[in-house]
């Protein structure tokens, strides 16, 4: 960040008065909540702009006496104390009005909250389940099924590269949907508890280990629109972003049409046998993915909590039985995940042969996707 | 009555020498001092951590610790501040006034009052060595959530031990402000008549007793999932990890309210004091406190609008939240109707109490907005939130403790504060507290998730502003230490009243106040 940017805000903020009363210059410098694409958006930002009128006018107001007499009721002005002190029809006047501000505010934010809780007469479900750090999209009327991982490179969090346009809000399979089509979401996770939140959708919602929670969006527009987990999921909770693809219908079902077909293909490389080079390379990425995170790229590990392969025990002398069941079952009590749901047969077979061959493991030993489908 | 008694009496009328003096006392002073310099120190230690925060949030990326060290810190940064800061503070606070103001010679149960205090260095003592242990220390928030909660590290047992041992602090304390100003009062001040500090804590204290139990089963109900098999949150095993979260939240709600009804009652004692004139609706504002302190039991859910309550229990608490707007008002009303037409100064505990009501307001029209369960759906668990807590703890709740630091200094050491270094104090605060905190509304309302060790790019310039804000705020009260140091090795000799417009018994004793006070206890009109 420049000091010129920061300056050019400065500035901004300084004439911050003048600026309120334009919320389209607003959104654009992230001052404001979005309006978002959707009707639960804008009901969203309707009533927060709403209250926050309100709450500007009793500010003003409040303020506004009590400046005045901190001015015109000083001593050092000569000002004698009165010494007045309760009032019965002041205090009873400064306790209704609320009252009926607050009402004032009640009935537009039931309505809003009574939309948003029909999620009734949906066109289509999208199943979101919250893993740590990534999220899984099952759409349960096409059997897509798919794992939404960031795709900001490790070198750019670090430093080491200069950060990207949509630096830690971009992921290697975004969730696709089509406009126009209302859309029931239905959140829920395999470990903690994370949430599922894109703000031009207007809303975010728990996804909770044993629960399932519904919520609904009618994207009107297409577009890309980005968001966070928003509950403290652990280690990672800050880079695991969601991304949403909203298509026009017909690009859609071009789109299902290839999820459909490259599916296929998958299935059908889990049956032969693969080389230990391309097992080796293979795994290399589904490490990248789902382990580095924890066990770091060098496999050295971070203390403790989040032990070393290199030359661990498991990795090297071990049973390889011993290992893929640990991959595939975690271990409770700690933050090592299962991961049978998570990975297919292939990359379980990638990344069992590539943790005991890769830092000087040398074990020679490759896994083959049948085995793991044998032991799962 | 024989010499040996005499001498025996003689030798409760002054302090012990040198350490055993502070270890054995069971002096309300003594104690009242021992509860505000840990707090003190607390302070510090948790400010420390709030500057690790920001400093690797001053830009984007990670330059300074790694993830799992940067949710340590936010963990234990909250839970040093809540229970090892303010509470103490305002514990210590009560130790020193509530005798003094409703004419006691001390608390009700001073071996109690020696207890309650001397197992707090033992509880921070656990929670801070967890920083060290496998697996470093909590990390998953202070509100501890399982699952996530279950996969700490050793640190885990200590953890729960620590909460268990504060806990146990926050009841015995409570226990004897409720004991003391129910029996000990001098003859004539009837409850009504009770300076409203007094009626703050009484209030308060209630609530601790109420809600600390419940906290307590909670963790230990995390204790045994971690380390009995039991499946109270585990949702495999048939349990229930969102009933953790009410149970948390109904004893945390009324705790936020823990942390700030004392301030109210500071607030009220500097304010008619610097105006000159009597509060304006006594009775209102403590009826109002009552409201707010019943409230605080039936709006708990309003921390969880997003786990996907059913409509009637998300309209309830909704419409239950936004009530508390009415009491608070009420308070705030009367504070600026106390001021009107007095004859106002600015010395520098009104300046802090000033800010108080200003600030305070800010973050409570961020609360009310935060009510909107439709619009905290945009809110929840971004740095909109964050800014609302802070306003209200921090200009809130940690100005009020600095604004009655500043107010009863002068009556505890005798010596008045230097002014314009307390001004200078003062300003660089406030601020400080509002380049660090007034950003971080826009970075939620634009979308940036709390407890983030990283974030996008367009988020980057609050991040600075905060950061720098944080820097200028956490380093100026390194002139707080230096004030109070100085006011306790000497000034300018203060007067019994100290303050021209100051009342109440406390300012009828002399400065300092003898080691015993109100042996004979005053007579109230």
């Amino acid at each position: 960040m420049s000091l010129k940017q920061l300056s050019r805000r400065f500035g901004v903020l300084a004439g911050g008065g003048l600026l309120m009363s334009s919320s389209s210059a607003w959104a654009e410098l992230g001052l404001n909540m979005t309006r978002g694409v959707t009707s639960i958006s804008r009901e969203a930002y309707d009533l927060h702009m709403l209250i926050l009128w309100i709450c500007v006018l009793i500010g003003v107001a409040v303020f506004g006496v009590m400046f005045y007499s901190m001015y015109h009721h000083r001593k050092s002005r000569g000002a004698v104390p009165a010494q007045f002190h309760e009032s019965t029809t002041v205090e009873i006047v400064w306790t209704v009005v609320p009252m009926l501000i607050l009402i004032g505010m009640a009935i537009p934010a039931t309505r809003a909250l009574i939309a948003m809780e029909d999620t009734s007469n949906a066109d289509m479900t999208i199943t979101v389940t919250g893993y740590q750090w990534k999220w899984k999209y099952d759409y349960l009327d096409e059997d897509i099924s798919f794992f939404s991982t960031s795709s900001t490179p490790r070198a750019q969090i670090l430093n080491d590269a200069e950060k990207g346009e949509h630096y830690l809000l971009e992921v290697d399979n975004p969730v696709v949907v089509p406009v126009g089509k209302k859309i029931r979401f239905l959140t829920t996770a395999a470990d903690v508890i994370h949430a599922w939140w894109v703000p031009d959708l207007g809303w975010k919602r728990d996804a909770i280990p044993g629960f399932i929670n519904e919520s609904w969006a009618t994207i009107e527009e297409p577009g890309i629109y980005r968001g966070q987990c928003a509950e403290l999921c652990g280690k990672d909770h800050g880079f695991m972003p969601v991304v949403v693809v909203a298509k026009t219908e017909e690009d859609y079902q071009a789109w299902v049409s290839d999820q459909k077909a490259s599916a296929g293909a998958a299935a059908a490389s889990a049956d032969r046998e693969w080389t230990l080079a391309e097992l080796m390379s293979k795994g290399e990425s589904v490490y990248g993915t789902a382990c580095a995170a924890c066990h770091q790229p060098s496999g050295e590990g971070m203390g403790d909590m989040f032990p070393a392969l290199k030359g661990s025990p498991v990795t090297t002398a071990g049973p390889v039985e011993e290992h893929i069941a640990t991959v595939l079952k975690g271990r409770t009590g700690t933050a090592m995940a299962a991961f049978a749901a998570q990975l297919d047969d292939v990359d379980l077979a990638a990344v069992v042969t590539y943790t005991r061959n890769a830092w000087g493991n040398d074990t020679g030993q490759l896994v083959q996707p049948t085995q793991i489908k044998s032991l799962r | 009555m024989s010499t040996d008694a005499i001498a025996h009496d003689d030798h409760h009328d002054e302090p012990a020498k040198g350490l055993m003096r502070w270890v054995t006392t069971t002096n309300h002073k003594d104690i009242g001092t021992l509860y505000l310099l840990f707090s003190l120190l607390m302070f510090f230690v948790g400010g420390a951590m709030a500057l690790v925060i920001r400093a690797e949030l001053f830009q984007p990326g990670l330059q300074l610790v790694d993830p799992h060290f940067f949710n340590q810190m936010t963990t234990m940064h909250a839970l040093v501040m809540i229970f090892g800061a303010v509470m103490p503070a305002f514990v210590g606070l009560a130790n020193w006034l509530i005798p003094m103001m409703i004419g006691a010679p001390d608390m009700a149960l001073p071996r109690l009052n020696n207890w309650s205090f001397w197992i707090m260095p033992f509880a921070f003592t656990l929670l801070l060595a967890t920083l060290f242990m496998d697996g470093g220390a909590p990390a998953s928030g202070w509100t501890i959530y399982p699952p996530l909660s279950l996969q700490t590290g050793d640190a885990f047992p200590f953890l729960i031990f620590a909460i268990h041992f504060m806990g146990i602090s926050s009841v015995m304390g409570s226990i004897n402000i409720i004991a003391t100003i129910l029996n000990m009062r001098a003859p004539g001040m009837s409850l009504m008549k009770m300076p409203l500090f007094v009626w703050t804590w009484l209030i308060t204290a209630y609530l601790l007793i109420a809600v600390m139990p419940v906290l307590a089963g909670a963790v230990t109900m995390l204790l045994t999932d971690k380390f009995f098999a039991t499946s109270f949150f585990n949702a495999a095993g048939g349990g229930d990890p969102v009933m953790f979260q009410h149970i948390f939240w109904f004893f945390g709600h009324p705790e936020v309210y823990i942390l700030i009804l004392p301030a109210f009652g500071i607030i009220s004692q500097i304010i008619p004091t610097f105006s000159r004139k009597p509060l304006f609706g006594y009775a209102s504002m403590v009826y109002a406190t009552a409201s707010i302190a019943f409230l605080s039991f039936i709006v708990w859910a309003h921390h969880m609008f997003t786990v996907g309550m059913p409509l009637a229990g998300e309209l309830f608490f909704m419409y239950a939240t936004s009530l508390i707007a009415v009491p608070t008002g009420v308070k705030v009303f009367n504070w600026v109707a106390t001021m009107w037409k007095g004859a106002i100064t600015f010395e520098t505990p009104m300046l802090f109490a000033l800010a108080f009501v200003v600030l305070f307001t800010i973050g409570g029209f961020s609360g009310l907005m935060l009510a909107m369960a439709p619009a905290d759906f945009q809110y929840h668990d971004t740095y909109f939130v964050v800014a609302h807590f802070h306003y209200v703890l921090v200009p809130g709740a940690i100005f009020a403790i600095m604004a009655a630091v500043y107010y009863w200094l002068p009556k505890w050491t005798g010596h008045m504060i230097d002014e314009s270094l307390g001004r200078k104090h003062f300003w660089l605060s406030v601020i400080g507290v509002n380049i660090l905190f007034f950003p971080q509304h826009f970075l939620g309302l634009a979308g940036m998730p709390r407890r983030i060790p990283d974030y996008a790019l367009q988020f980057a310039e609050f991040n600075a502003l905060s950061s720098i804000g944080a820097f200028i705020f956490g380093l100026s009260q390194l002139m707080f230490l230096w004030i109070v140091i100085k006011t306790i090795r000497g000034g300018q000799q203060a007067s019994d009243q100290v303050w021209e417009g100051a009342k109440g018994l406390e300012w009828t004793l002399p400065s300092p106040p003898p080691y015993h006070t109100f042996e004979t206890a005053p007579e109230i009109k």
